[in-house]
């Protein structure tokens, strides 16, 4: 399933993340999950939240740069070899895993990945 | 220190006598070479001809040294808007020398010498290693760069001439240099006090241990450097350690050096004349009060220089030196009123480093550079911010950018920046003249 994620540019340095949440926070935004990829000096935060536009938009009127992406949301079965069952069938049809992450699930339900492709159109179609 | 502090009794070489003049008599000389100098400028070069004129200013006009601030001054700019030989008063068949030193826009500025220039500009040198105590029988290894960099030549044309055995080992190659120094048997060694501490730092990974070498003098130039790194050397390689100063636009290495006593560097003003003005309104200042370094040669012919700006921030020292000497000393040079800095031996301006973010299209011009010391080496930081429709959802495209932003700065200025990407309206937007250069180097 094709979802939306927020993607924020940060500095690597203390309060920034805070910065962030807090905005969400005026927002009234709520986090699904959250993640950080990050370098020595900068990283990317990216973020499954319930509100997206709202959620950018404020980051941005913050002076924060924000970018809604498509990502791929795909469900795995919570057995041995599921994941790699998902990453053979995207790597089958010439498919490279930008990033990924897991969404937290607050059920006992099969765990979701978050997935990026270049691109997603492609990606949709081979992993649905 | 008081084996070293000889070249006056019974050690004093023929050369060092312009140091000592009696006052009077210098500025007799002064003042006759500031006369001929005046004359060879206006009638050979175009650009002081119009600037006296446009002052109303003739050549006969300077009758001695206290006629000097009716001159116009010179800017670097000046250099540069006649490149390559605007400013040369003789013909070219003249010139046995060119060298070059960076520009801001790419274009070098061009400086020539005349044979008598070479002379006058190895003795220069010689009477600055004189200073610092290097003799005919020293083995001095230049490990200043050599090419149109007027370090690795200059050193080497005033060692050479003083009778030195010369070691033009010239820059880079940590190892060798090492090496040379032990196995050759270096004994004075000159080059930029930065990559000075470089050695001694990598000397211990190539079991070389500097306390144990036979060196026992370094002169160093090119950059800025503090009394904090001078402990360091004398500490970790057991030398005397001494400043020379210089600008190729004058001359190169040698206009100035500092003496045993260690307290500022004597200007050869009976080659260079100093003057001390007030950057803002041009007009003359007292020895003894700050302000910028202005110099004017007495004695080059190829391409004399009417009151240069040096943009660097000193004051005169008038009293006596301890050493004897009469000519003058400046205090050491850690500051300058423009925002030009100097980083491991290059000139670098802000200017170049903006042309440098201009060619790359998702980067803002909205800059800020950091100067840091980081183990007595300099590292220069550009923070820049990215334009917004450029921010991918990717590290590897923003490192790819970091990279382009750093190889386009590198093609201009020659040495290896650092880049770092800030947030968005990070760095502070001025109004009318921005402040780029933020230097916290404790030097
Ligand atoms: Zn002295």
């Amino acid at each position: 399933m094709r979802i939306k994620q927020l993607s924020v540019f940060l500095e690597n340095t203390p309060g920034h993340l805070c910065k962030v949440c807090q905005t969400l926070k005026s927002a009234g935004v709520n986090i699904l999950t959250i993640t950080i990829a990050e370098t020595k000096e900068y990283g990317i935060v990216r973020a499954v939240v319930d509100k997206t536009e709202e959620a950018a938009a404020a980051l941005k009127s913050a002076g924060f740069f924000a970018k809604v992406v498509d990502v791929l949301a795909v469900e795995v079965e919570d057995r041995p070899g599921a994941l790699l069952s998902v990453l053979a069938r995207a790597s089958d049809s010439g498919l490279n895993v930008e990033y990924m992450y897991a969404l937290t699930r607050p059920n006992n339900e099969n765990p979701v990945m978050v997935m990026a492709f270049k691109d997603i159109d492609a990606a949709e179609k081979a992993l649905g | 220190m008081t084996q070293k502090w000889n070249d006056i009794n019974g050690d004093f070489h023929p050369a060092s006598g312009m140091d000592f003049l009696p006052r009077e008599h210098l500025r007799k000389i002064q003042s006759q070479r500031l006369s001929a100098t005046v004359k060879l400028a206006y009638e050979n070069v175009q650009l002081h001809r119009s600037r006296m004129d446009a002052l109303g200013v003739k050549p006969g006009d300077i009758k001695t040294v206290d006629d000097i601030s009716k001159l116009p001054f010179t800017e670097k700019t000046d250099l540069r808007d006649t490149y390559p030989y605007g400013l040369f008063a003789v013909d070219m068949s003249e010139i046995v020398r060119l060298h070059a030193s960076s520009g801001t826009t790419g274009k070098p500025i061009v400086v020539g010498y005349t044979r008598e220039d070479m002379r006058l500009w190895e003795t220069s040198v010689m009477r600055c290693l004189l200073m610092n105590g290097v003799r005919r029988s020293d083995f001095v290894q230049v490990s200043f760069g050599y090419g149109l960099f007027t370090g690795g030549l200059g050193l080497h044309g005033g060692a050479e001439a003083l009778g030195c055995t010369v070691i033009p080992a010239s820059g880079g190659n940590t190892e060798r240099q090492l090496m040379i120094m032990r196995d050759f048997g270096a004994t004075v060694v000159c080059c930029t006090p930065s990559y000075f501490v470089h050695l001694i730092e990598e000397s211990k990974k190539y079991g070389v241990d500097m306390k144990k070498l036979p060196l026992r003098i370094g002169v160093f130039g090119a950059e800025p450097w503090s009394e904090r790194m001078r402990a360091f050397m004398r500490e970790n390689a057991n030398i005397e350690v001494f400043d020379i100063y210089g600008l190729s636009e004058i001359a190169g290495p040698g206009v100035g050096g500092e003496c045993c006593a260690h307290d500022g560097i004597h200007i050869l003003e009976d080659n260079f004349y100093p003057e001390i003005i007030d950057p803002d309104t041009g007009k003359p200042l007292p020895d003894g009060e700050e302000g910028e370094l202005v110099i004017t040669t007495l004695a080059k012919r190829a391409m004399p220089i009417l009151r240069y700006r040096t943009h660097d921030i000193t004051s005169i020292i008038a009293e006596p030196c301890p050493c004897g000497r009469t000519v003058r000393r400046i205090r050491r040079i850690d500051r300058r009123c423009d925002d030009m800095f100097i980083s491991r031996g290059v000139n670098v301006f802000p200017s170049q480093i903006e042309a440098g973010l201009a060619r790359v299209e998702e980067c803002s011009t909205n800059y800020r550079i950091i100067l840091e010391r980081e183990r007595d080496l300099d590292r220069i930081t550009v923070e820049v911010e990215l334009l917004e429709k450029y921010f991918a959802d990717s590290l590897p495209q923003l490192d790819a950018i970091r990279k382009k932003i750093q190889a386009s700065i590198m093609g201009i200025i020659g040495i290896r920046v650092e880049i770092r990407i800030v947030e968005p309206n990070k760095i502070p937007r001025s109004e009318g003249k921005a402040k780029r250069v933020f230097d916290y180097r404790k030097i």
